[in-house]
């Protein structure tokens, strides 16, 4: 009844790194459902994690631990394997492979990936007369040879590793920490010389011989001592050097011999065209480290990977004209607990080009960039090596690099990416408010989504804390692969008017819209957007002061309330204590009213003042008019709060009355609207213990009545210590300057921008020239907008008496007819 | 004919302020009503099916609402969410002349 369609068969000779993952390219494309897929592996085990070799020699993982697919996963996905069978014949005519043990099957396709092997060099002695290496010398390639080394490492005391690149150095490092005496001898004169220049070698070379291991540079064996197990070498140079064990990682040599025999083209290994086939035989693909492309051969898994792909892409024509056109390569190493990266050349190699280096031996710091007509050709970073995802995907993309060279090497003024977008597993969660991953962000750029709002519109993500926005746009790129559409509404103040904030200002301030409604009306097209609400409100709050229609639908719940809503709806009541300062007359009414009250929960909190948690929204204004005092402004995008240290009145360093500033400041500007929340502090003296120095503004005292100016500070969601703005004098210089500042920030800042990003986008000079050198001739513009906005402020607290609309705290009103 | 409806008095126009939510208690349930700067009212579930946000305090727009606690939004009219499975259940309304407001609450 069913009619079966005759599947073809797909033999795979190799079931190392790059066979099985080609394999597994080719499930994921459905081709489960077009071949039967059979495998022959030379090593008895599944395929396993090749690169983490080095741990299981130096025992901190186990053999188990980096299996990448257990024998069951073939059963699951219905693959034949034919493991511990090495094949040692190919019948192209027949399309027949057979095994050493004589294991016969058909194909219509085949792999081959049969990687490459340890090259032990030909040196005399290395070998006894039946042509097996000599007992006590030892390959590093496979989980064998580990499993081998370290049952012979148990016996010895002196090992000698042959060959100083990355292998060698792994080999030797897990030779010392199974406590032998461990000695590297390198040909050349510097260690990993194909990666690293000069300096870079002898700054790895000091390093290696800091944890105790021998180094030999230039050294050429010429004999393996020893009659029936290894006892020393003997170098060209007549020198010898005993030992009771020897590891070659001397190079690799490609297994090639199978395309040899059957009469495929093999150069320096099997050649293959850019679909992975054999130039001979279309029938016969190739992949890995046996696959030579464009002359080239490779010794990393990375290229494998894309060859992966196109394979896959090609024998199961889900692509067929999938081509590869070869990799760059660019490389991430952890040698003995050193990060290392290197990509392309290591010296520059023509007259044009640009070498860009910084050192810090005492660090371990490296750092080397070639570069030719603005773009990267080679580099290496040794020790720091935070720019290595930048770099190295500048390098690969042959994009250009920006003129500030400096910035090529550090991260200037932000925060180390300590994990670059390639590593990073898809599972990993990027915005932890909204639970999405760097693999839903994929899916929806895949989906069309190509800028990063629209990415956060569509998955939430950037829309809780917001810290996680700046990488969720590298990420909309990384995937977009640099082909990121330009969002213009990026620049709009509010998405729904196609203005920035300038120009949206002058059509407000053009058409007098005094009111958030009227600026939809005349703007907007008569929509109202409730995402904009807010930001409009702020800004025409900040235009027209007491002019400002105050329409409070426009507000968001906190400022509608004058409080802040927590997670059941209830809110917080948190009164004005300047500096952490109150009387004890206020302390005890605010502790009579969390008891009258039965509030669930009374905290300090981290700006210096009392929290009374909890609050149901009808019960706001008894519990305000029971208090007594000014509200704290603790919800709002607004002037919050100053804190302050205790100054000249007690501390015996104190050079500044930080409390007694502290107060003026938070008498002057509370209640005063702005983009973002507004943070201060002022500190007695540069012990800051009120951290003045990451505050939005913070005010410390250095003597002499000087008080210096911080400004751009942040101690929240990203850290910074503020830019010095100016020393001033007085106290009254302080609140003026200060006040001429916030006010700059409240016309040009973005909704919502903290000043620890306004600062750093519009830079400090610049801001220094406007408020302090009044370069654009507008400080007592400043001022005066100031002024007029404190004149205008007003406690909200007294609403309490006087609500502004119908049912304003009311939790839950009554059906009229009930 | 209209058994399935069941048509209940809300309130008055008046106790929501135009571009504002109120939550209101009716027929042994609470429901929000909203009513938009251009006169509409609409009337939904109380609260955000995501984590109970009372989304009679959110932000209103011409025809949406954004929830308090963690912004999503939800279209007044169909009750349509920012995911399927994530939507809020709407109330038909009709305003009389006098100003007040009747629901069909259905079963
Ligand atoms: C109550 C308090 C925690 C405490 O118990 O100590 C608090 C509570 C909240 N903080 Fe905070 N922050 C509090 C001090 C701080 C501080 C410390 C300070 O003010 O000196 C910081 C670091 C300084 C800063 O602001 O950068 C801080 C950095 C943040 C941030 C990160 C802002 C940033 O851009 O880096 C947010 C999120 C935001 O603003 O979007 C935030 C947001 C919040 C919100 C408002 C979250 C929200 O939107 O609901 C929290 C309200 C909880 C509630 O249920 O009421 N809170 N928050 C503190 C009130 C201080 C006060 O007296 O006004
Ligand atoms: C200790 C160590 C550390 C490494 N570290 C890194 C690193 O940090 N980064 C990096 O990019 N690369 C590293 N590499 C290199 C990386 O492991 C190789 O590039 C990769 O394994 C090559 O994959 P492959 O499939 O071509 O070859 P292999 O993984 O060697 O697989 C080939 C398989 O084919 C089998 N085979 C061979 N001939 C036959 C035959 N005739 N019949 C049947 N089976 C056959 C072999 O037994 C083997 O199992 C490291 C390698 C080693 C040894
Ligand atoms: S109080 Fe601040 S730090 Fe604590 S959970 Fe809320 S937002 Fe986060
Ligand atoms: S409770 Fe409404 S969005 Fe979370």
């Amino acid at each position: 009844m069913t009619a079966t369609i005759e599947k073809e068969r797909l033999v795979v000779i190799g079931n190392g790194m790059a066979g099985a993952r080609a394999v597994e390219e080719v499930l994921a494309r459905g081709g489960a459902d077009r071949f039967e897929i059979v495998m022959f592996g030379g090593e008895p085990y599944g395929n396993y994690n090749r690169i983490m070799l080095s741990n299981v020699l130096n025992g901190t993982q186990g053999p188990d631990d980096i299996l990448i697919n257990p024998l069951d996963w073939y059963q699951e996905n219905g693959i034949t394997l034919h493991s511990g069978e090495f094949v040692e014949s190919i019948d192209r005519a027949a399309k027949v492979v057979v095994s050493q043990n004589g294991v016969r099957e058909h194909y219509d396709k085949l792999l081959i990936a049969t990687g490459s092997r340890a090259f032990i060099p030909p040196i005399n002695g290395m070998h006894t007369a039946d042509g097996k290496l000599k007992t006590g010398v030892f390959g590093f390639r496979t989980l064998d040879d580990c499993t081998a080394i370290v049952e012979y490492a148990k016996q010895s005391k002196k090992v000698v590793t042959i060959g100083g690149g990355l292998l060698g150095l792994e080999a030797a490092r897990a030779m010392k920490v199974l406590g032998c005496e461990s000695h590297i001898v390198h040909l050349a004169a510097h260690l990993m010389d194909m990666q690293l220049d000069v300096t870079g070698g002898a700054m790895l070379r000091r390093a290696i011989e800091a944890m105790g291991i021998y180094v030999h540079t230039q050294k050429s064996t010429a004999e393996v001592l020893g009659t029936r197990n290894v006892t020393g070498l003997v170098f060209k140079d007549g020198g010898i050097l005993g030992c009771d064990m020897v590891i070659v990682a001397a190079g690799i040599r490609p297994n090639a011999e199978l395309g040899v025999r059957s009469g495929l083209t093999v150069e320096r290994a099997i050649v293959v065209d850019n679909h992975m086939r054999s130039v001979d035989d279309p029938n016969v693909y190739v992949v890995g480290e046996c696959a030579q492309h464009r002359g080239r051969v490779y010794g990393l898994v990375a290229p494998l990977w894309e060859q992966g792909k196109v394979f896959a892409d090609h024998i199961t024509r889900t692509n067929a004209s999938a081509e590869y056109h070869g990799s760059k390569l660019a490389t991430k190493l952890k040698v003995m607990g050193i990060e290392l990266a290197s990509m392309g050349i290591n010296e520059p190699s023509e007259a044009r080009d640009e070498v860009i280096q910084f050192s810090e031996p005492k660090k371990g710091t490296y750092k080397k960039l070639i570069v030719r007509e603005g773009r990267l050709v080679g580099g290496i970073l040794m020790g720091d090596i935070s720019k290595a995802a930048y770099l190295m995907q500048a390098f690969d993309r042959d994009s250009p690099l920006p003129e500030e060279r400096l910035s090529l090497l550090f991260d200037l003024g932000t925060p180390n990416q300590k994990i670059t977008l390639d590593e990073m597993p898809a599972d990993a969660q990027v915005c932890n408010c909204n639970g999405v991953t760097k693999g839903k962000i994929g899916a929806c750029v895949a989906a069309g989504k190509r800028t990063p709002s629209a990415v956060m519109d569509a998955t939430r993500a950037g829309k809780g804390c917001g810290s996680c926005k700046g990488l969720v746009g590298e990420l909309v790129a990384w995937f977009c692969g640099g082909e990121v559409e330009e969002d213009p509404s990026v620049h709009y103040y509010v998405p729904c008017i196609p203005l920035r904030k300038p120009e949206l200002i002058a059509a407000i301030r053009e058409h007098e819209l005094k009111s958030v409604s009227a600026v939809f009306a005349t703007l907007a097209g008569g929509v109202e957007d409730a995402a904009s609400k807010p930001a409009l409100a702020s800004l025409l709050a900040t235009l027209w002061n007491a002019e400002y229609d105050d329409e409070r639908d426009a507000r968001f719940i906190n400022d509608r309330v004058h409080g802040n809503i927590q997670k059941d709806g209830t809110f917080s009541v948190v009164p004005e204590m300047p500096g952490g300062v109150c009387t004890p007359a206020e302390l005890k009414r605010i502790a009579d009213v969390a008891v009258k009250y039965a509030v669930p929960l009374v905290k300090l909190t981290g700006g210096q003042r009392i929290d009374l948690v909890g609050i149901p929204k009808d019960q706001l204004p008894h519990v305000w008019a029971d208090l007594g005092m000014p509200a704290g402004s603790a919800w709002s995008k607004s002037y919050r709060t100053c804190k302050s240290c205790i100054g000249t009145e007690f501390c015996r360093f104190g050079l500044g009355d930080s409390m007694g500033l502290a107060r003026k400041i938070e008498k002057r500007f509370r209640g005063i609207d702005s983009p973002g929340k507004l943070k201060l502090a002022t500190a007695g003296c540069p012990r800051n213990c009120s951290e003045g120095m990451i505050k939005d503004v913070g005010a410390v005292a250095i003597g002499d009545n000087k008080w210096e100016i911080y400004i751009g500070g942040a101690g929240g969601a990203h850290v910074r210590k503020g830019d010095v703005l100016c020393v001033v004098d007085t106290e009254d210089d302080v609140l003026q300057l200060i006040g001429r500042f916030m006010q700059y920030y409240r016309e040009n800042a973005k909704y919502k921008e903290r000043t620890y990003t306004f600062v750093e986008r519009i830079g400090i000079d610049r801001i220094r020239a406007v408020v302090i050198e009044d370069a654009d001739g507008i400080a007592a513009t400043l001022d005066a907008a100031m002024q007029a906005s404190v004149d205008a402020a007003y406690d909200p607290w007294r609403e309490a008496i006087a609500p502004k609309t119908a049912n304003q705290f009311a939790s839950l009103v009554t059906a009229a007819d009930a | 004919m209209r058994e399935t409806i069941r048509d209940v008095l809300v309130g008055d126009v008046s106790q929501v302020p135009p571009g504002e939510g109120r939550t209101f208690a009716v027929a042994g349930r609470r429901l929000a009503l909203f009513h938009t700067r251009a006169g509409e009212i609409f009337a939904t579930q109380a609260d955000c099916p995501h984590r109970g946000g009372p989304l009679a305090d959110g932000l209103v727009g011409s025809t949406s609402v954004i929830c308090p606690l963690h912004d999503r939004l939800f279209d007044l009219r169909t009750g349509q969410g920012p995911e399927p499975d994530c939507g809020i259940r709407v109330y038909p309304v009709s305003v009389r002349p006098d100003g007040k407001i009747w629901i069909d609450i259905g079963n």
